[in-house]
C-alpha cells in the first residue's frame, strides 16, 4: 500500500506534528516501505481468528474504588509553563 | 409538505464512584480547581491506569436494568484528538467491543401512552477536564478535577419521533440511574448531559435525512427546545431547496437558537485503536449473575406493585415512583400508617405543594417519612379531623414540634368524639342563629343539604375545629329536621 504527500501532511496535521515539505517527501518513501513490510501480513489466512485486542494473554485486574491519591497539585504545578489561581493556563480557545 | 423528526440521542452519565476510573483521585465535585488530577489523570509518562471495579459493577448493573446482554469480553480504545483539556491527546473509550449491548428502555409519554427506546449500546470513557474562558485575559484557564471521572455513554437508536419522546427518554434515563444507584442524575452539576442526534424526512420516506449532531442539551427543559428549533431550521433550509449539512451544532438556550460549531478540522478523523495501556475485561457469568442479585426493584417493578398490592392508581404510582427517593418516602409513610391511598394523598398533596413552594427536594423535607406517617396513623385513627392534621403538618414543617402527638397534645387538636360534648355545641349553634335556622325551615327540601354548611361551620368554629365534623353533621340535620 503506497501512501502520497497529502497523506503524510494529514497525519502530521493530526499528530500536531511540525514537518516541512521536504521531510514529507522523505517520509512517503519511508512510510510506504513500512506499511509494503506490514502487508505481508495480509497474506496469512485470518478465517475464523478473532481480531487480538492486546498482545498478551492476560485480562484486565480491578482496583478498588477508592480515593486514594494526595493532592499534588503544587508539585505537579511546578513543571507547568503557565498556571494561575490553580488553573493551567493555555493560550485561549475560542469555541 | 409533511415532515417526519427522527431523534437519536447519546446521553453521558457521570458514574457515582468514588474514585476516577483509571485513578485513585477522587471524583467529589466542587473541589479547588487542580486538586483532584492526579499523574494518571494528568498523563504524565510513566503512568498506568487500573481500571476501576466498581464502575465496571455500575456499567453492568445499567445493562441488565435494560434487559441488554453483557459481552464476556470488552475492549477500551483510545480516541484521540488535540484539546487542552484533554491532556493525554486521547480519551480512553469504548469503540468496537463495548460493555453493555443492545437494550430498551420504556418511556412513558403525557398521555400515558408507553413506548420502546432500543439502546444501540453503552460503553465506559473517562470524563475530560473543564475549560474556563472568563477569568483569564486572553487566555484559557484548565481543571482537570474532571478528568478521568467515569462516563457510561448510553446510544439509543434513532427510535424518537418528537420532541417530547426524546426528554421523555431522557426522564426515563435518569429515573433509572438513580434508582440504580450509579449516578446522582444531578443535571446542573453535569452529571448527565446529551447530544442530540437530529434529521427530518418526508413523511412516509423509509430512508432517513441527514443528520445533525446538537450538543451542550444539559437539562430536561432545553432537550425540547433545542430539537425544536433544530428541527424548524433543517425544515427551513430543506423547503428553500438547500441541504443539511451532517455536522456539530451547539444549542444556544439564550439565543435560541443552534449554531455550527465550524472546525478547520476535516471530517473528525479519531484514529480509534485498543488502548495498549488496558487489557481486555473479562467479565464471566458468576460475575453478572452476582451483579444480578444486586440490583434494586426497578421503577417498571415498583410501579406494577403499587398499583397491584397497593391498589393506587396508574397516576398515582407513576408520580410516586418518578424518583427513588419519592418512592422509598412514600413507602416509609405507608409503612408507617399502613394506608396506601391516604398515604399517597398527603405525599402527592400537602407535602408536594409544600416541597414544590419552597422549591425544595423530597430529601430535604423538613417533615420526615416517620413524621408525616405518625400524623396519618392520628388521622386514621379518628384522633384528629382532616383540617387539624393539616394544623399538625405546618407545625411539623416549621420544625416547632418533634412528633404529631406532641402538636395534637399542646395545641389541644384532639378531636371530640364525645357525642354530648358535641350535641352541648349544636344546640349552641342552633340557638345563637334563629335567622339561619328560620331559613332552613322555610327551604326547598333539596335546598336543605346545602344550607347545612353553614352550621357545620358555626359548629367548627365554636369547638376550634376538634369536633368530628361527620358527627356534627349528622347531629346538625338530626335537630334541624326536628324542627320542621
Amino acid at each position: 500500500m503506497a501512501i502520497e504527500h497529502a497523506d503524510v501532511l494529514r497525519a502530521a496535521h493530526l499528530a500536531r506534528l511540525g514537518i516541512d515539505d521536504a521531510d514529507a517527501t522523505r517520509y512517503v518513501g519511508d512510510l510506504s516501505r513500512i506499511l509494503e513490510m506490514v502487508d505481508a501480513l495480509q497474506g496469512v489466512d485470518t478465517e475464523g481468528v478473532a481480531p487480538l485486542a492486546h498482545p498478551l494473554d492476560a485480562t484486565q485486574p480491578l482496583r478498588a474504588d477508592e480515593a486514594i491519591e494526595p493532592d499534588r497539585r503544587e508539585a505537579f504545578q511546578a513543571c507547568a509553563p503557565s498556571v494561575s489561581q490553580g488553573y493551567y493556563l493555555v493560550p485561549r480557545v475560542v469555541e | 409538505m409533511q415532515w417526519e423528526t427522527v431523534i437519536g440521542l447519546e446521553v453521558h452519565v457521570q458514574l457515582a464512584t468514588q474514585s476516577k476510573i483509571f485513578s485513585g483521585a477522587s471524583t467529589a465535585y466542587g473541589a479547588e480547581p487542580n486538586t483532584q488530577a492526579c499523574a494518571v489523570d494528568l498523563g504524565l509518562p510513566g503512568v498506568l491506569p487500573v481500571l476501576n471495579e466498581n464502575a465496571v459493577a455500575m456499567a453492568v448493573r445499567f445493562g441488565l436494568a435494560i434487559d441488554a446482554e453483557i459481552p464476556e469480553i470488552s475492549v477500551f480504545d483510545r480516541k484521540n484528538y488535540f484539546y487542552p483539556d484533554l491532556p493525554k491527546g486521547y480519551q480512553t473509550s469504548q469503540m468496537g467491543q463495548p460493555i453493555v449491548g443492545a437494550g430498551e428502555v420504556e418511556i412513558t409519554l403525557e398521555d400515558s401512552s408507553t413506548h420502546t427506546v432500543r439502546i444501540h449500546h453503552a460503553h465506559l470513557e473517562e470524563d475530560a477536564g473543564k475549560s474556563v474562558h472568563e477569568n483569564f485575559h486572553s487566555q484559557t484557564g484548565i481543571d482537570l478535577n474532571r478528568a478521568g471521572t467515569p462516563l457510561l455513554e448510553i446510544v439509543s437508536e434513532p427510535d424518537m419521533r418528537s420532541p417530547k419522546e426524546a426528554s421523555a427518554y431522557v426522564r426515563a434515563l435518569h429515573t433509572l440511574v438513580t434508582y440504580l444507584g450509579i449516578s446522582d442524575g444531578n443535571m446542573n452539576e453535569g452529571s448527565m448531559r446529551c447530544d442530540v442526534n437530529v434529521s427530518v424526512r418526508p413523511k412516509g420516506q423509509e430512508s432517513f435525512g441527514t443528520r445533525a449532531e446538537v450538543k451542550n442539551v444539559n437539562s430536561f427543559r432545553f432537550i425540547e427546545r433545542a430539537i425544536e428549533v433544530e428541527v424548524e431550521r433543517q425544515i427551513d433550509l430543506l423547503e428553500d431547496g438547500g441541504t443539511v449539512v451532517q455536522e456539530t451544532r451547539l444549542f444556544d438556550p439564550d439565543r435560541d437558537e443552534t449554531r455550527s460549531m465550524r472546525t478547520k478540522e476535516e471530517a473528525n478523523d479519531y484514529r480509534y485503536f485498543p488502548c495498549p495501556d488496558l487489557l481486555p475485561l473479562m467479565l464471566d457469568q458468576a460475575y453478572v449473575d452476582h451483579q444480578r442479585t444486586l440490583l434494586p426493584e426497578l421503577p417498571a417493578e415498583k410501579r406494577q406493585r403499587f398499583k397491584e398490592v397497593l391498589g393506587l392508581s396508574s397516576y398515582d404510582a407513576a408520580v410516586l415512583t418518578a424518583t427513588r427517593a419519592m418512592a422509598e418516602y412514600f413507602e416509609q409513610v405507608h409503612t408507617r400508617c399502613s394506608d396506601a391511598k391516604l398515604a399517597a394523598n398527603w405525599v402527592q398533596g400537602e407535602l408536594s405543594g409544600r416541597l414544590n413552594k419552597e422549591n425544595l427536594d423530597i430529601t430535604q423535607s423538613p417533615v420526615s417519612a416517620e413524621q408525616l406517617g405518625d400524623l396519618l396513623l392520628r388521622l386514621k385513627d379518628d384522633t384528629i379531623n382532616g383540617k387539624a392534621a393539616k394544623q399538625v403538618f405546618a407545625e411539623l414543617w416549621s420544625r416547632t414540634f418533634e412528633t404529631a402527638d406532641e402538636v395534637i397534645e399542646a395545641k389541644g387538636l384532639k378531636q371530640v368524639t364525645d357525642t354530648a360534648a358535641i350535641e352541648a355545641v349544636v344546640d349552641q349553634v342552633i340557638a345563637d342563629n334563629p335567622i339561619q335556622v328560620t331559613q332552613y325551615k322555610d327551604a326547598e327540601p333539596d335546598k336543605r343539604g346545602k344550607m347545612i354548611g353553614f352550621f357545620v361551620g358555626q359548629a367548627m368554629k365554636a369547638s376550634k375545629g376538634t369536633a368530628n365534623p361527620q358527627q356534627v353533621n349528622q347531629l346538625l340535620k338530626q335537630k334541624l329536621d326536628a324542627l320542621l
